[in-house]
């Protein structure tokens, strides 16, 4: 048997909006940390979900419903494995990666938060990871990072060594690129009978993750960050941690009995889920999923690092430029700032190229004041990108160099 | 219509460099910071109004993209000299050309450069920022 080379342009011509053109030139998009594009896969499934698969599930005993229920339930059995082979109930589907850290904040923190409790979290996380903590009355006290962007390992253990309420900690920073070492930290974390919530929206759609195997109690990520769909996000938790928390909202669905008097709820998954959820969105995510796992996950891989490699020194060849986050363990984020030139000058001059980057503080503000910086501007990579959207960017930072002398 | 990089060339990159009234006014009667959470652009404007309701100094100060420090560049020129009322009536007219609802017969001068951002939406709040603060430093204090 012979086996194909993996193919860029093969994978390419899966995504439908790679053909379409910004601003009159063909699309360049150096995005997918913000959001992912999609498969035809994906597109179709949804599609076809409403096409002729369309019911609210839970409800009604007619073929449809009864298919539509199958299918939620199919699409959190996909996620389960997807996360290594957890059980399907331990998988709670929310709106995405900020409502499951916001999720884990009402209910696990808030019901027993005492005056003073702290949640550990890093320099660089992300404001989703930081917010609902304080939200709730916490205080968030930060792991330092070092100057190219890694964790500070041993401030995190003299922090952990205080007991925390919990470690909150981003699996891959969105803003440096950096994968933090999250089984060395969730060790440690054990160690002081510290609890783990990781942030795995970066992380992902970059490598196989196994929750269990990284030893964390929460992990969050978020399906359009995964080539699915918006709306639509995981946090997978322990059964014994999910079982002790409350539900945050109520509705139906998620009740065991309800009277005027007194109401007994339906065990996770399901208490947290109340309401009529994104089915269809549950639905792309699994096809996204699946699609993923169909790719040869290894050269994707070898194909990012490539690029990655390539970029880097591609823009360190621009005059001025200065690249933030150079870790050693990085999926394929550039970020970077230009003298002279504001990155929001700089993301209006490549969207006249048809360049798509990010421009200003990624939701990371407390690392960007930390680095005293205002802003920085961000090239974030995936699977479908080429060799030949880094030179078109890289052509597009020379001009706006020259624009702006 | 204006590609970007036209429009950067000419009057913004210019006022980028060099900025005018990028200054404080020790003599300020009205002040105001404008700030867009979005993207992290601080401007603070100060006017110095005497008793018969001239602008006889403006000054800003702040950090930004080339866009919002050009625009509070133009319009610290723009409006020194004028009343309050006609410093209003630029605002009205300025933000009308970048949103679409031209004011019609509104004399822009100048500020006219920024007619080709209209076309770029989100770029707008930043040439935008600097006439909302002084709209805010005249509302405040009036």
């Amino acid at each position: 048997m012979t086996t194909l080379a993996w193919d860029v342009e093969t994978l390419r011509a899966e995504f439908p909006i790679l053909t379409t053109t910004s601003r009159g030139k063909p699309l360049v998009y150096l995005d997918s940390g913000a959001t992912t594009q999609k498969p035809r896969a994906v597109i179709d499934a949804v599609t076809r979900f409403y096409e002729s698969g369309n019911a609210n599930i839970h409800r009604g005993v007619y073929e449809l419903s009864e298919q539509a229920t199958l299918a939620w339930d199919a699409a959190r059995h996909r996620v389960a494995q997807f996360l290594g082979g957890v059980p399907d109930e331990e998988i709670v589907f929310v709106r995405g990666t900020t409502s499951a850290v916001n999720l884990v904040a009402q209910s696990f923190i808030r019901p027993t938060l005492r005056v003073g409790d702290r949640v550990l979290v890093t320099t660089m996380e992300h404001h989703a990871n930081i917010v609902p903590w304080q939200m709730v009355g916490a205080t968030t006290v930060p792991v330092p990072i070092t100057p190219n962007g890694e964790l500070d390992l041993a401030a995190a253990e003299q922090l952990l060594a205080t007991r925390p309420r919990l470690l909150a900690v981003v699996h891959v920073s969105n803003a440096l690129g950096t994968i933090n070492p999250i089984a060395e930290l969730c060790r440690m974390a054990r160690a002081h009978g510290v609890p783990v919530l990781v942030d795995g929206a970066q992380a992902v759609s970059h490598f196989p993750v196994d929750v269990r195997a990284l030893g964390c109690d929460f992990y969050c990520f978020s399906s359009h960050k995964l080539f699915g769909p918006t709306g639509i996000g995981v946090l997978w938790a322990r059964a014994e941690q999910l079982q002790r928390m409350p539900p945050a909202e109520g509705g139906g669905d998620m009740i065991d009995r309800v009277t005027f008097e007194k109401t007994t709820y339906a065990p996770s998954p399901q208490k947290f889920e109340a309401g009529t959820p994104h089915i269809a969105g549950a639905i792309g995510l699994a096809a996204a999923i699946e699609w993923l796992e169909s790719q040869d996950r290894e050269a994707i891989h070898a194909h990012e690092l490539a690029l990655l490699e390539a970029g880097t020194a591609l823009l360190r060849e621009v005059p001025g430029l200065t690249l933030v986050g150079t870790a050693a363990d990085k999926v394929g984020i550039l970020t970077f700032t230009m003298d002279g030139i504001h990155p929001h000058d700089i993301a209006s001059l490549l969207d006249g190229e048809g360049v798509c980057i990010r421009a200003g503080h990624h939701c990371t503000q407390p690392l960007h004041a930390h680095l005293g910086l205002e802003a920085t501007a961000r090239a974030s990579l995936a699977p479908y990108n080429t060799l030949a959207d880094l030179e078109v960017l890289t052509a597009a930072l020379h001009s706006a160099r020259r624009i702006f002398g | 219509m204006a590609t970007l990089s036209e429009l950067y060339q000419g009057v913004i990159i210019e006022h980028d460099r060099s900025p005018r009234n990028f200054r404080t006014l020790a003599a300020a009667s009205h002040r105001a910071e404008g700030r867009n959470p979005l993207c992290g652009d601080e401007v603070s404007l100060e006017l110095q109004v005497n008793e018969a309701g001239q602008i006889i100094d403006a000054a800003f100060q702040g950090r930004g993209c080339a866009v919002s420090k050009a625009s509070a560049s133009l319009l610290t020129t723009a409006i020194k000299g004028k009343t309050v009322a006609e410093a209003r009536e630029l605002f009205d007219g300025f933000h009308g050309l970048l949103t679409g609802h031209p004011v019609p017969g509104a004399q822009l001068g100048k500020l006219e450069v920024f007619a080709g951002l209209a076309a770029y939406p989100m770029r707008v709040k930043c040439a935008t920022l600097p006439w909302h603060a002084m709209k805010q430093a005249l509302d405040e204090t009036k």
